[in-house]
């Protein structure tokens, strides 16, 4: 039970999936403007992210590890996810269309979103994940932080809005700035885990 | 012998994809009304929210369900207006186009500042801090409210004063919302006098305050053949519905605040 937990916090805070390992930044800075945007994003994120290590994790160790065919898990793996992101759009707006409607664009986004690439490779490179649960976990942790840091950074985006901001600073500049600083205390977490 | 094993393998996986997916969309396949999507596409998709839905698809969902009337668009004009109906096979009486227009004329030359305001650059943040730093408390305050309001970039901020271009404005109302002074009103397309005033102080007062503010002499009102001009509140208001834009009341005005558009 130990073990998932640290699992779970890792993803949260020291393994960070923007903030720690610069993954998903393009979305990161494109859709934090507003909190509700940011928010439904990261959800839509989480999910992808925990269905596709749930589908890559037994393709991964069933079918490429027996024919020892680990090099083509990055096509493998990128095939599968973008397969599924469009199943996943079907299967909410036929059942649940009031979902679809508030993922809007956010759900075909993330077919080429580079988070879910990783959290699903590195469900592989990592020593502590050896069994399928805890690839889930590891997914689901890594979703919620990536949720942690679009919520935290959308916060000081609304901050940043009704600054005095010099000009030659204003707008992306200013929150590249700011995103490193937040991506800095991040780096206060680490070791904790 | 190992890259052909690969490729099978890379094949099978994109296959049974592919036909997992085209299975899926035909048994959870969603019907959508070809109405809608038909008037979505004639709308103009700017989701400014002027037709009072919450967008371009909104309405275009509200028209299919017959509870909204097609001609609430003020951004596709009527040639989106006439689309829409020609979909429905209905006629409708389309709106007189409409355009913004502010009215105040006292940019920083005949205004003065009552004190230096540092702080957030916005008009309803400085309104807060004794009705403003501008001379005139019913003038604009040029900080742009209604620029970043308006979605068609129709609004400029030139000297302290917004001015929008009848070109660009569609006519969506959002700046008339975003102005704190209620400054912004929506008025015909066609040519009449507009008085560029809305100082209700007495004359005096208001000419202090600025050097082309209306002073409600009522010397438009008289000279006015038509009876389409009304001092009230120490201010002139035209009526466009009477108003033939013959220009007297311009040559009357003594303070010039009276133009023909």
């Amino acid at each position: 039970m130990n073990e998932y937990i640290s699992i779970l916090l890792a993803g949260l805070l020291t393994e960070n999936m923007v903030l720690a390992k610069f993954l998903g930044i393009c979305s990161f800075l494109g859709v934090s403007k507003k909190i509700n945007t940011a928010f439904s994003m990261s959800v839509a994120v989480t999910l992808v992210m925990v269905i596709a290590s749930a589908v890559t994790y037994p393709v991964y160790s069933c079918l490429l590890v027996p024919y020892s065919l680990e090099y083509l898990q990055t096509v493998v793996f990128i095939l599968i996810i973008a397969a599924l992101v469009q199943l996943i759009e079907i299967v909410l707006r036929k059942f649940l269309p009031s979902v679809y409607k508030a993922f809007g664009i956010y759900l075909p986004l993330i077919t080429t979103n580079c988070a879910i690439l990783g959290i699903t490779i590195l469900n592989f490179t990592n020593q502590r994940i050896d069994c399928f649960a805890k690839a889930i976990v590891n997914a689901l942790g890594a979703g919620l932080g990536f949720m942690l840091a679009m919520l935290l950074f959308s916060g000081v985006r609304k901050k940043l809005e009704s600054c005095n901001i010099p000009k030659a600073l204003q707008g992306l500049p200013i929150t590249l700035i700011a995103a490193s600083i937040v991506s800095l205390s991040f780096m206060g977490f680490s070791g904790i885990v | 012998m190992n890259i052909l094993f690969a490729v099978i393998v890379v094949a099978a996986i994109g296959l049974v994809a592919g036909i997992g997916l085209s299975v899926a969309s035909v048994l959870m396949s969603v019907t959508v009304d070809k109405k809608t999507e038909q008037i979505q596409a004639a709308l103009p998709g700017a989701n400014c929210g002027a037709c009072g839905f919450s967008g371009c698809d909104g309405y275009a969902e509200a028209i299919c369900n017959g509870s909204a009337q097609p001609g609430l668009c003020t951004v596709g004009g009527e040639a989106t207006n006439v689309a829409i109906s020609n979909i429905l096979g209905i006629e409708i009486s389309t709106e007189e186009p409409k355009t913004a227009y502010v009215l105040c004329n006292g940019n920083c030359d005949r205004v003065f500042e009552k004190f230096e305001y540092v702080g957030l650059p916005s008009c309803s943040a400085v309104n807060m801090l004794y009705s403003g730093n501008s001379s005139c408390i019913y003038g604009c305050l040029g900080y742009g409210d209604c620029q970043n309001a308006c979605v068609f970039d129709a609004i400029s901020v030139c000297d302290q004063k917004a001015t929008v271009d009848p070109e660009l404005c569609k006519g969506c109302g959002g700046c008339v919302t975003a102005c704190p002074k209620n400054l912004i009103t929506l008025i015909p397309k066609k040519n009449h006098a507009i008085v560029l005033c809305s100082n209700k102080e007495k004359g005096g007062t208001a000419r202090k305050n600025c050097t082309v503010s209306c002073i409600g002499c009522k010397l438009c009102e008289k000279s006015c053949e038509f009876d389409a001009i009304s001092v009230s509140d120490n201010l002139a208001v035209v009526d466009p519905d009477k108003c033939t834009a013959c220009g007297v009341c311009v040559e009357k005005c003594p303070q010039n605040c009276i133009v023909i558009k």
